[in-house]
């Protein structure tokens, strides 16, 4: 029997990523430089980048699809794995954690990102999600001397298994339903049957999954632990990349397979999002801790985020689509000061920070001002879209929750501001400025202002 | 011949066993071998449902979770022996090294 090799073209990126990340494993054995490393690991996703548009299709029986969707989500990965990488470099040394396998499971976890983004079937789905997932396991305890970076895993590992095994359980209920595991054809299958109580507890159960995957509320958890006491390199890493894979998946799952049952996920995913945006930004202003404030702070983007999946209309997809982009600059940038200052993560360390060094407090100004949502930044733009697409769509009075919830969290980021601009400086506050630091604080800092000035650079 | 709905009471069964014993229990090790459990029960009911529906999907997608679930036990425990080295609890009550 001669077995079809199938049409190779849609998962050229991925092979290209997976293959780099196995050969930068084994010349970690041979290269003592781990820039070098890093650099190749950059090269490649240059490389991916390039193959991407030709990548075009759907392969494997239609299990996987490479679309303009999915580029999109790509192309936010590996923006996200390049200034991950230049955050990283000499922040992993300090660490005393500069293993060469950091740089390798940092492209094997974006490969499983670009590969839930493209799965056209619950299986590559799972299998997506789980190398994601493996990886940032490993990457959240790799300082393993610190005990902080363990308990940051463990919990990790812990709420991601049980997560997995719920999305397991749902996908054998809509599989014992429908006889199939291809996300087209279960939609087609509910839209010719119909729902039942069924369906609806394996909707129930997939919801509850990628709600752990996207820190929203009431499965955010682990959230503060984990980013508290992941490297900070990997905080911003993983603020950004799973959160962007989850939603991606959520639009393929949602919109496809579940479309017959839209009312009902639409209706959990309302009381999700309020919950999230509320526990987010209340929880938020009691922090001390800058990275615990901006873990919860990603808990509540991730509530405004789900707003463009409620609204439903394809305006509100895209403006969700360019909200996670902006937000990947802002937060990756954010975090790339917290490395900068190694004084510590918190707040209190903040004190006095414009009268030692003024352009680093500035470029934390804009970053929390875009946080926030204020003119002329990128933050403003992404929210300005993302209400205006929900309150087009008919969900006004969601916005206006959405809305109160943002002048909330003024409070918090502005009291990084506040602690920055108006408290005396208390002793030197030393920072470790290194070209691929500054590098990634140029760009994201660039991005989030040209976005805000000139928005048509993303909507189109 | 077994009917499929014992199959899918005992998959329930295990299933829930597997979630009460993840959420009582605070050693790290019977919290492991309860996701184990739920994987476990998920494997049980795709069988059945695979051989009832003359589908091998199914049974396709049992390989994966029985590969990644080795692969996922492995890097469990090198995680809970880091933290061993580190700190000698397996006790999720002990490790609250950061709160708020």
């Amino acid at each position: 029997m001669i077995v079809p090799i199938p049409d190779l073209t849609p998962v050229t990126p991925e092979i290209i990523m997976t293959v780099s990340a196995m050969v930068l494993l084994m010349l970690e054995l041979i290269v003592k430089n781990k820039s070098i490393i890093a650099f190749l690991g950059i090269a490649t996703a240059g490389a991916v980048f390039y193959v991407i548009p030709m990548s075009y299709g759907e392969t494997f029986g239609g299990m996987f699809i490479s679309d303009e969707f999915s580029a999109y989500f790509k192309f936010i990965f590996l923006i996200n794995l390049v200034l991950t990488i230049l955050i990283s470099l000499k922040y992993i040394q300090r660490q005393k954690s500069n293993y060469g396998e950091y740089y390798s499971i940092l492209l094997f976890a974006t490969a499983g990102m670009m590969i839930m983004a493209s799965a056209g079937d619950l299986i590559v789905l799972y299998l997506g999600l789980e190398l994601m997932a493996l990886s940032t396991y490993i990457l959240a305890g790799i300082k393993r001397h610190d005990i902080k970076s363990n308990e940051a895993a463990i919990k990790y590992f812990l709420l991601g298994a049980f997560s997995s095994a719920l999305l397991l359980y749902g996908i054998s209920l809509i599989y014992g339903l429908t006889t199939t595991t291809n996300i087209y054809k279960i939609g087609e299958y509910l839209g010719e049957a119909g729902a039942s109580p069924a369906v609806l507890l394996s909707m129930a159960l997939i919801i509850a999954a990628f709600s752990f995957k996207i820190a929203a509320a009431p499965f955010h958890m682990w959230a503060p632990d984990v980013y508290q006491g992941a490297p900070t390199s990997i905080t911003a890493f993983m603020s950004v990349g799973p959160k962007a894979a989850g939603f991606a998946v959520i639009v393929r799952v949602f919109y496809v397979a579940f479309a017959e049952v839209q009312a009902d996920w639409t209706a959990i995913l309302i009381g999700i999002a309020i919950l999230t945006m509320a526990v987010g930004n209340i929880m938020a202003i009691a922090q001390t801790n800058i990275k615990r404030m901006l873990a919860y702070s990603s808990i509540a983007h991730a509530g405004y985020m789900l707003l463009g999946i409620i609204a439903g209309t394809q305006a509100a997809v895209e403006a969700m689509m360019v909200y996670i982009l902006i937000y990947a600059f802002m937060n990756i940038g954010a975090f790339a000061i917290i490395i900068l200052l190694e004084r510590g993560d918190e707040l209190k360390d903040y004190e006095g920070l414009a009268k030692a060094h003024p352009l680093i407090a500035a470029i934390m100004l804009v970053f929390m001002f875009s946080l926030i949502g204020i003119p002329p930044t990128a933050g403003f733009i992404g929210k300005f879209y993302l209400f205006k697409a929900a309150v087009d769509a008919g969900y006004t009075w969601l916005v206006v929750i959405a809305v109160i919830f943002s002048a909330i969290s003024a409070y918090y980021y502005l009291r990084v501001v506040m602690n920055m601009y108006m408290k005396e400086l208390k002793e030197e506050a030393p920072i470790y400025l290194t070209p691929s630091l500054g590098l990634a604080i140029l760009i994201t800092v660039l991005m989030v202002i040209i976005i805000g000035v000139m928005p048509s650079t993303v909507s189109g | 011949m077994v009917p499929l709905e014992w199959y899918i009471g005992l998959s329930a069964v295990m299933f829930m066993i597997g979630v009460t014993g993840f959420l009582i229990r605070r050693n790290i090790i019977i919290m492991l071998l309860s996701i184990e459990l739920m994987l476990n029960s998920v494997n049980i009911s795709l069988v059945a449902f695979s051989h009832y529906l003359q589908d091998l999907t199914g049974q396709m997608l049992v390989l994966f979770i029985i590969t990644v679930a080795a692969g996922e036990a492995a890097i469990g425990l090198a995680i809970l022996v880091a933290l061993f080295r580190n700190k000698a609890v397996a006790h999720t009550d002990e490790i609250a090294e950061m709160k708020g």
